[in-house]
């Protein structure tokens, strides 16, 4: 290993990574007492528990996927299990690592471990590993059509372009003055093929002098398909601590995302089937099928995964109060949003 | 070729999706659909169909000529179906109409004072901000069906019980 994997008082992250492997050109890293290693085809993370050795391996692509959306999110609201065995839980500030912690075969058995990091370091680890894991030729970002085949096999240069993309949010409303930038083709942001039938007409605004930075109004669709990755979200309305989080979904939400707070799905095109479990065992709980139109909240206290055959627009609505989740795990707060 | 069909919904042409249920409650998620809702709501009525600690997205039917309505903070509206012109006046005199701590949009008596800022119309897709400090209505051309973001207030009709799968 080349270097120490501290976060040291002078707020200096350090990566702890080893050489590159002579054998396939991929370093591997180090993070508290987890190991990750990737080989042509698999991704390996490692922990101790009860005085073993324990791993777990997830086919590359799907763990740079995973790794993709973490990274993109900040972590995100709660926990990002990239599969049953494996994910983080965002405190923050500081993000806890874990293996087994939230599958009871491993937890009943002693056998999971869990580390908390400080955010910084977390994230640059999770960076290099991107960076150092993701082949020219891959966009873990992309739908599967879109993402390219060369995640597997030697390393073969990189697709930093792909993995250093911004998550875009606005202020208030993107098109408004030194807010965000509308999507166009001048900037990069053509439409996609499955949306190449969707309106792309702007709503017709007249403001009266003086006003112009008021009486605003974009094509949200038109937005939307003109995206250039799945399952993430932007934001492009804020009122007060509400973002409006619209994204564009696509094959299979590469995650389980594990609420910490109660969020909301409102389907504006298509379709998406939703498989929610128990947020701390996995158990199935329900299926919840969307279609254009349909409004569903998703409770505190569920893990949930995507399922999109076709490319689809959601709306993904959060709210970032900052205390929610302890008032959640607290009781302060029922998991559900309403009674009735 | 494309082969490709992007399926939004319509007042008049929509499916509702569904929940199974293996060890759950239905009421969790208050599913519901917008376009379903507003077959059956007053035009204008602002039926809330999300719900998050105060904050909402509301349903309204798009027909008619609403009244004016404003509120203390930034709105959003997405027409998801139809087409709506939205006019907007400056208030003059905000402070008659809400206190800082107002929440949501308040109907308003009449045509309030103020100086007239512009007007947008929006069709299906269309995000429209009706802005802190502004008074604002809505003249449907073509009757459809917006969603409102914004806060639980005066004018928000809670029919839980109505509108969700149980």
């Amino acid at each position: 290993m080349s270097t120490a994997a501290t976060m040291n008082t002078a707020d200096v992250v350090e990566v702890t990574a080893s050489e590159p492997s002579t054998q396939t050109g991929y370093r591997s890293f180090n993070l508290g007492g987890f190991t990750f290693s990737r080989d042509e085809y698999f991704a390996r993370v490692g922990w101790e528990a009860k005085g073993q050795q324990m791993s777990h391996s997830m086919s590359a692509d799907a763990f740079l996927r995973a790794m993709m959306r973490d990274v993109a999110w900040g972590f995100f609201y709660g926990w990002v299990n990239f599969d049953p065995v494996i994910g983080t839980r965002n405190h923050y500030g500081t993000v806890d690592m874990y293996a087994g912690s939230y599958y009871p075969a491993y937890r009943d058995s002693g056998l999971d471990h869990q580390e908390n990091f400080d955010s910084r370091l977390m994230m640059a680890t999770f960076k290099a590993i991107l960076d150092d894991w993701t082949n020219e030729g891959f966009d873990p970002f992309a739908a599967p059509e879109e993402a390219g085949n060369g995640w597997f096999g030697k390393k073969n240069g990189n697709n930093r372009a792909a993995i250093e993309r911004a998550r875009e949010a606005c202020l208030r409303m993107p098109g408004l003055p030194g807010d965000a930038n509308l999507r166009s083709d001048a900037n990069g942001f053509p439409i996609n093929r499955a949306f190449a039938d969707v309106s792309q007409e702007e709503p017709e605004v007249y403001a009266e002098p003086g006003f112009e930075g008021e009486v605003s109004a974009f094509n949200l669709f038109a937005f939307l398909s003109r995206s250039d990755v799945t399952w993430n979200p932007s934001v492009t309305s804020v009122c007060g601590r509400s973002l409006a989080c619209p994204t564009t979904e696509e094959y299979i939400l590469p995650i389980k995302h594990g609420n910490d707070r109660i969020e909301w799905f409102i389907q504006l095109s298509d379709q998406i089937e939703w498989e929610i479990e128990d947020k701390h065992t996995g158990a199935p709980r329900a299926k919840v099928m969307m279609k254009a139109g349909d409004v569903s909240a998703m409770p505190a206290d569920i893990r949930h995964q995507g399922f999109s055959r076709k490319r689809s627009m959601l709306l993904v609505w959060e709210n970032a109060t900052p205390n929610l989740p302890e008032l959640y795990e607290t009781g302060q707060l029922k998991p559900w949003p309403v009674e009735f | 070729m494309n082969s490709f069909h992007t399926t939004f919904g319509s007042l008049q042409d929509y499916q509702k999706g569904g929940i199974e249920i293996v060890a759950d409650n239905p009421k969790y998620y208050a599913f519901s659909n917008i376009f379903e809702v507003a077959n059956k709501s007053a035009p204008y009525e602002k039926v809330a169909v999300a719900l998050n600690l105060g904050y909402v997205y509301e349903a309204l039917r798009i027909e008619g000529q609403s009244g004016w309505f404003a509120a203390p903070h930034d709105e959003f509206a997405i027409i998801m179906d139809g087409e709506v012109e939205v006019q907007f006046i400056k208030l003059a005199d905000p402070a008659a109409i809400y206190s800082d701590d107002s929440k949501g949009s308040v109907p308003l008596a009449g045509q309030p004072a103020g100086q007239p800022m512009g007007r947008v119309v929006a069709r299906r897709g269309h995000q429209v901000m009706l802005p802190e400090g502004a008074a604002y209505r809505f003249t449907a051309r073509a009757i459809g069906v917006m969603l409102l973001q914004t806060m639980d207030g005066p004018a928000t009709v809670h029919k839980w019980a109505d509108i969700c799968l149980k």
